[in-house]
Parts: C-alpha cells; structure tokens; sequence
C-alpha cells in the first residue's frame, strides 16, 4: 500500500511538473477518445432508431407482393399474381400464423366539401389492423360485419384525416370516394414512421373495393389483390413459415421446378437485419475514422515521451545511483505514459458522453452511449499509453547511469 | 571491505583506447575514513564509480564485503548501490522539484520503502529540521549537501562514496560538510570514501590515497 502511493506520486511527480505539456499530450487522446464515442453513439443511435421504427411495425410482419424480384427498389415480373384465394389457403395451411390480411390498392378520386384529390385506397379485411400494428385514435377500425356486408365505410390514417378534415372531428361524416358515398368509422393513432406508412393510408373494407373497382381476376378465376401481410404466432418460426409459403404459392401457381418465383415474400426480421448489418457497418467505419485521431494522440504521447525521458535523464542517473534498477525505471514512464492517457481517456468518455447527450436532447439526432464502447475506449487509450510509452521508457532504462549523471 | 585487485578500465576513444585506470590493486577496512587525491583525468572519479557499483571494470577483481561484485548483472549491482552505498556528488544531485524531506525520501525509495520518521532523523542528523520543506533552490550550497548527505545516510549505508563533496562550497560549508562525515565515520563506523583536490579536506581523513595516470602512486 505505502509502496503503491510512493510509486503513484513518483510518477504524478513526472506529469506535474510539466502541466501544460502534460495536458496537451492527453488533448490528443481526449479528443481521439470523445470523437470515437460520439461517432460511435450516432451510428448505434441511427441503428436503435431503425429498428425501432421496424419494431412499432411490428417485428412478427411478413409481406407477399407480387412480382418476380426487386432491383433497385424497381419490381419486375408479373404483377397480377397474388390472389385472396392465395392468403386463404395460405391462413389454412401454413403453420405459425396468427392473422392474414390481403389487400387491394387502387386511386380513387376523394372529394369532401370543396376538397377534391386523388388517393391510394387500400381495400382489407379487420385482420389488417392487428397484423400492421396499428392503433385506432378514436372511432373503430373495420369490423368483421363491415366486411360482411360490403359496408361503405372508411378509416383514415392521421396524415390524410388531417389534409381532408383539418382539425373537425370526421367520424361519421360522409365523404365521396370514386361515385360511393362512404362514412368515416375511425382514424388512426399517428405512427410517425417513414413516408407511405399507414399515416397516410385509406382504408374500406375489401369487399367494398370490390365493389367500387372492376378487379382482376386471373385465369383460374381468382380474385387479385397488391398484398398479402400476415404475422407469425412465433417469431422464432418465421423462416420457417417463409419457406411454408414459398412451397405452398408455389404449388398454387404451377410453377415449374426451373421457374422464379412470381412473388416476393418479406419479413421483418429479415429487413430488420440487413438494416442493422448495413447501419453496424457504418457505425465501425465511423469508429474507424475517429480510431485514427486516437493514433495521432498516441504518436504525440511518444513524442512527448522521447522528449520528457531526454531532459530528465539526471533524475533517472540519480534514480540509479540510489539503487533503482532499470526494471524500476521502465515501469516508472511506461506508467506515467499509461496515466496520461487513461486520464485522457476518461476525460474524452465524458466529454464524448455530454455532446452525445446533447445532440440527442436538442433533437438533432438520436446518440446511444452504450458500456462496451465506454469501457473500449477506455482499454483502448490505456493500451496506448503502454504501446507508445515502451520505447521511451525503454530507452529511460537503459541510460548508463555515470554518463546520465554528468547530463546537464 | 573493499578489495581491489589488479583492476583496469579501458574507454574506447574513437579508433585509440583511453586506459583511464591501469591495474588499481587496493584494500580498504571497514571503518575507514579515506581521500582519493590526485590530479585532473588521473582516474579518481572513475575508481570511485567502480567502487560504487555504477560502472564495471574492464579487467581485475573487486570484492565487496567478500563477495565478487565485479561480474555481477545491472539489476545486481543496482541493489547493492541502493542497500549498501551512499553516494554524495560536487553538484549535490537533488531533485530541484521536491523538498528537502522528499529528496531524503527518495533516497529510501530503491532500498526497502520509504519511512518518514527515519527521513526526519536523517534530516535532523544533519542539523537541517528546521528546513525540511524548503526546495534546493531555497538553500545555500552547504544546506544542499547536508539534504544530499541526509540522503545517502538514510538507507543505513556501509560506505559512503563522495566525489569532491566540498568542490562547489566555501570554506566554511565545506569544513561543516568534512565535520559532518567524519563524525558519521566515528560515531557509526561508516566508511568513507572521498576524492578530493584540497589538501587541507584531505588531511582530515586517516589514508590518504595518491593516484596519477591511472595508478595509485603514493
């Protein structure tokens, strides 16, 4: 104990005595320290906001779209082969699957009061609400009677109910949607979630669309719809249940061994994942980038060193003479060079800590500071300090202590 | 105590060789007050860096306290100069950024931990109790050798090894200085070791060793 402290202000001796050059070694690794946990943050904040988006979507989401393959966000292939036929078979006899609900969009002309514009209506079943997570503001959601019977009623999503209504209360009123009359049952709790989610989304009863629009039907004599989203009962099934499909539309549709697939099949989880592989690739670069600034601090901590050993090569010759060996001496610097930088290190966690906090409290962007970054930089500045200190301190140790002693 | 046998030291100089000690053969006892005396370059301070562990004979054997030091590894010799000798230098050597009390501490650093009771015995044992939290630069030449005597003293040492320990003080600190080592020789039977140029510090001590051109003359 009474040796560590002896050794603790030896070496708080080496750094005191020179604070202004002590503080601008560690400048270097406080800046470098601060710049990987704020870059860092901002990439796990970007990555937490992703998928969290994702998770309020509802992470047990699978989506069939027709179509034989996307490229470039472009779909390609036939695109009227996907049928309510399909996501019935499909509720029947796929394992794991708690709710189906196809869909069928088509633009219709929207009028209310002086208002005239041109929307996507999106005629479902009452599964739809529970698949995609949504919640009702106020008013109901379509009901199984609804669909039933073809009801001529709507539920607006919280964009299109604001540009339509404003402000008034639209449950209940009547509206003029392609010829029908409809009337407003609900509107929807606000998801805040990228463009073209059901914010702005119109919704009928699916059986009222097919009414409203003449529908394709395919060759067998099936109705078509854009969609189908189902959810899973377990998440942990999803790839299974995506395989399930993909056999089961497969068969429906007569595919050939050799043919692609005519739809395309999308789960959460799967987007949920390449997203966080995409935006975790982002986040290391970004580290990677701040990681140099951290080097340049080490090299200036060497530097610093080289110099320091230099003009205190009396001290290490009377050090000597009093019996410390070169064991004692190496130690001495490798540990100021070390407290240097874990000083420099802590005090970048910190600074680090505080923008990122602040970039997230001012709104500016989402930061998430976790413990593994924390206590990676702070390994990895001490790492430092030991890394470019050893040849200085090595170099200290080495002095023949006769000629150290003469040094001026 | 200390035996030296046939001992050389070759510099290289550039291409030529410089032979600064040629075959020192030497016996010291314990308990010796001695002067190394001799002119400019004649080897004196090289002898006493040998004798002191800082440095290793090129040829020759040199025992302390009947054990061959001579051969010995850096880290060996390190711990011998921290348990058995002091060392006083012409320029005092202290740390010109610690006190007088931290400079004796340092002293015990290297030789077992520091005791700062034992600090302020040594301290006192020098006459300099009143001073102990003054820095170097705030204490006459004298002072400075005392702290640095204070120093040496601290670690119990068996010999104590000054080179020209009175070369930058006046007469008066340097007779303070002389009376202070020889009264550590009587009262602790401390050996003692002391190159100098001034004849009348030399005759203070019971031998008095002449050395020229590398060999001891007289």
């Amino acid at each position: 104990m009474k040796k560590w402290s002896n050794f603790l202000s030896t070496v708080w001796l080496g750094i005191s005595t020179h604070k202004l050059r002590s503080f601008l070694t560690m400048l270097g690794i406080v800046i470098g320290v601060a710049a990987v946990i704020i870059l860092m943050a901002i990439g796990r904040g970007a990555t937490a906001e992703i998928l969290s988006n994702i998770e309020s979507m509802g992470s047990d989401l699978i989506t069939i779209r027709p179509g034989a393959f996307t490229f470039g966000g472009i779909r390609g292939g036939a695109s009227e082969t996907l049928t309510i036929e399909d996501a019935e078979a499909i509720a029947e006899q796929v394992p794991y699957i708690s709710a189906v609900a196809p869909s069928y969009s088509s633009n219709l002309q929207l009028v209310v009061g002086g208002e005239n514009t041109n929307a996507s209506v999106t005629g479902t079943t009452p599964e739809y609400m529970v698949v995609n997570n949504l919640e009702i503001a106020s008013g109901t959601f379509l009901t199984e009677y609804d669909y039933q019977r073809g009801a001529k009623v709507t539920v607006l999503g919280s964009n299109i109910k604001e540009t339509l209504f404003g402000n008034t209360d639209p449950i209940g009123q009547q509206m003029r949607m392609g010829g029908n009359i409809v009337r407003v049952v609900g509107v929807l709790e606000s998801k805040e979630v990228m463009m073209g989610g059901p914010d702005d989304a119109i919704f009928i009863p699916l059986t009222a669309m097919q009414q409203m629009v003449a529908q394709t039907r395919t060759a067998q004599g099936e109705r078509v719809v854009s969609s189908i989203s189902l959810t899973v009962s377990d998440e942990a099934q999803a790839d299974y249940v995506v395989e399930e499909i993909t056999t089961l539309l497969r068969t429906r549709h007569r595919l050939g061994a050799l043919d692609d697939d005519d739809f395309n099949i999308m789960s959460m989880q799967e987007i949920a994942k390449t997203i966080s592989e995409a935006t975790g690739t982002m986040t290391l670069l970004l580290g990677a980038i701040a990681a140099i600034s951290l080097l340049v601090g080490g090299i200036g901590v060497m530097n610093i060193m080289l110099v320091s050993v230099l003009e205190r090569t009396r001290e290490i010759g009377i050090r000597k003479a009093l019996g410390a060996r070169e064991h004692d001496i190496w130690i001495q610097f490798l540990v100021e060079a070390a407290f240097l930088t874990l000083v420099g290190g802590i005090i970048g966690v910190i600074i680090g800590w505080l923008v990122a906090y602040f970039v997230s409290s001012l709104g500016l962007m989402t930061t998430v500071v976790t413990a593994d970054i924390v206590i990676l930089a702070v390994v990895v500045s001490v790492s430092i300090g030991l890394f470019f200190g050893f040849y200085p301190a090595w170099n200290a140790s080495r002095m023949n202590p006769i000629e150290a002693l003469r040094s001026e | 105590m200390i035996k030296l046998q046939n001992i050389t030291k070759v510099y290289p100089m550039g291409k030529r060789e410089l032979e600064v000690l040629k075959g020192i053969s030497l016996n010291i006892e314990k308990g010796e007050l001695v002067a190394i005396m001799g002119p400019s370059g004649s080897g004196k301070t090289t002898l006493l860096n040998l004798i002191g562990c800082l440095d290793k004979p090129t040829s020759g054997s040199y025992y302390l306290d009947d054990r061959e030091v001579s051969r010995l590894k850096s880290g060996e010799l390190a711990k011998i100069r921290g348990q058995k000798i002091g060392f006083i230098f012409q320029t005092f050597n202290l740390l010109s950024r610690l006190t007088a009390l931290a400079n004796v501490e340092l002293g015990m650093t290297y030789a077992g931990g520091v005791d700062r009771k034992r600090a302020m015995e040594a301290l006192a044992r020098v006459g300099l109790s009143e001073r102990v939290k003054h820095r170097p630069i705030e204490l006459s030449g004298g002072e400075q050798q005392r702290v640095a005597i204070a120093r040496a003293l601290v670690k119990n040492p068996s010999l104590f090894l000054a080179d020209e320990p009175t070369g930058q003080l006046d007469s008066h600190s340097g007779e303070e200085i002389i009376s202070i080592l020889t009264s550590l020789n009587a009262e602790q039977g401390i050996t003692v070791l002391m190159v100098t140029h001034d004849a009348n510090i030399a005759s203070h001590c019971q031998r008095i060793i002449q050395l020229k051109d590398g060999e001891i003359v007289w």
